[in-house]
């Protein structure tokens, strides 16, 4: 692996941190920009940590608890991938997310809406040989916040991703279809491009439903890294 | 070809899911990194807003080399029991702690020998995309040689990278770590290429 791969270009797509609808960006983005260096074997190599400790539970949060929690069961599922369209296989993915009411179980959460003793809202798994991953969950609720008045987050799940590297690194969130609240948002709508926009809002799929059973939200991950022309077919 | 999935904040409610057992969960990652060898050492810090406000839920996660300066998950390094990886919360005065051993030194793409220093990457409620920056130690006299530091035009702004010599003991070498994100003594963060 050679530092080209990942050519600051690249970028393009991310957010800006000093997004001014969003107030949070206000006291903490940085004022100047980053020093732009070639990434050294530190940062093209990959953490390793937990990956071969997890359960079949961990990537099912209906059954994290005794009894089933309330909401809309729906599956999450899709690829991940590498800038190149390759599978990325064996890549840890970490995800949370509030309840179907709208509340998340962090202590810091004050918005009234009940919490459900049977989900807790946090998932973890690996991706398979062909990049796939795949999640069964509840649909999680919109909550209001405090960005501005009648703020309100469209319902949304964290994802957190490892990849081939320190610098394949992502934190993101994923957002469904046909969603009013998704126009109003400033977190989504930080990111300016109105194609890469739509890349974080999941797909409805018939193909991931399960016929009266669950719901299938694909969402599909594109991480930094690997990206030369793949030479196989 | 397609370039990588947007970023967006990981929010203020992260911690149950990522780096607290006070929710029931076993972590996959804590705030400390074993080793059978090299001088164990911990660096505390705080993180701070452009008010000079500490930051109470932010997320570091911190990568390193060993004492012998090889990477976990690199070719040089497949056969370490050392993972090189933990992840810390800031509290509610902006402070966290990584229990480590002081990494070893290793070469860039163009064999120049690097100063021992971890990779760090924060994450915060406020931070669309999350940051990097590295962790250098006052005492190593090879800092004065390393390129990516020297790669940092103004040099008055290199000192923000300095882990500096902390008191008390308890086994550890201390180190003292403030991670400024905006403003006065704004810490140097890395677009890596």
């Amino acid at each position: 692996m050679t530092a080209d791969n990942y050519p600051p270009d690249n970028a393009a797509g991310q957010p800006d941190n000093a997004a001014p609808t969003y107030r949070s960006t206000q006291k903490r983005a940085p004022s100047i920009p980053p020093v732009v260096v070639p990434a050294t074997l530190g940062e093209l190599s990959k953490p390793l940590f937990g990956h071969n400790n997890l359960t079949e539970n961990d990537s099912d949060l209906t059954r994290q608890h005794n009894a089933k929690p309330q909401g809309e069961r729906i599956i999450v599922a899709g690829r991940l991938l590498d800038e190149g369209l390759r599978p990325a296989s064996g890549h840890l993915i970490e995800i949370w997310q509030t309840n179907a009411a709208g509340r998340y179980i962090h202590a810091a959460d004050q918005h009234d809406a009940p919490l459900d003793p049977n989900f807790t809202g946090a998932g973890r798994t690996v991706t398979d040989a062909d990049g796939w991953y795949r999640f069964t969950t509840v649909k999680p609720g919109a909550y209001p916040w405090g960005n501005h008045t009648n703020a309100w987050r469209p319902a949304h799940i964290h994802f957190s991703l490892f990849g081939p590297s320190f610098l394949s690194r992502l934190v993101t969130q994923m957002y469904f279809p046909a969603d009013p609240l998704l126009a109003l948002d400033p977190i989504l709508q930080s990111v300016a491009d109105a194609t890469e926009r739509a890349r974080l809002i999941s797909i409805l799929d018939f193909d991931l439903t399960q016929p009266g059973w669950a719901l299938g939200y694909r969402f599909d991950i594109t991480l930094r890294g690997n990206n030369q022309t793949p030479t196989e077919s | 070809m397609k370039n990588a999935t947007p970023s967006q904040t990981i929010g203020p409610f992260f911690a149950y899911s990522l780096t607290s057992t006070k929710y029931g969960r076993r972590l996959l990652a804590s705030n400390r990194i074993d080793s059978v060898s090299g001088t164990q050492i911990r660096v505390k810090g705080q993180v701070f807003d452009g008010d000079g406000e500490p930051v109470p839920d932010a997320m570091l996660e911190i990568w390193q080399a060993d004492p012998e300066g090889r990477l976990a998950g690199a070719n040089d390094g497949a056969n370490i029991k050392f993972t090189g990886f933990a992840r810390a919360a800031t509290d509610q005065d902006g402070t966290f702690i990584f229990e480590t051993v002081k990494p070893g030194r290793f070469h860039t793409s163009n064999d120049i020998l690097q100063a021992p220093h971890i990779s760090v990457i924060v994450f915060a409620r406020g931070i669309l995309t999350h940051l990097h920056t590295r962790i250098y130690f006052a005492d190593e006299t090879s800092n004065d040689n390393d390129p990516i530091l020297a790669a940092i035009e103004d040099p008055n702004r290199r000192v923000t990278l300095i882990a500096v010599p902390d008191s008390d003991g308890n086994g550890y070498t201390n180190y003292r770590f403030n991670i400024r994100l905006q403003g006065e003594e704004e810490t140097v963060f890395f677009q890596w290429s």
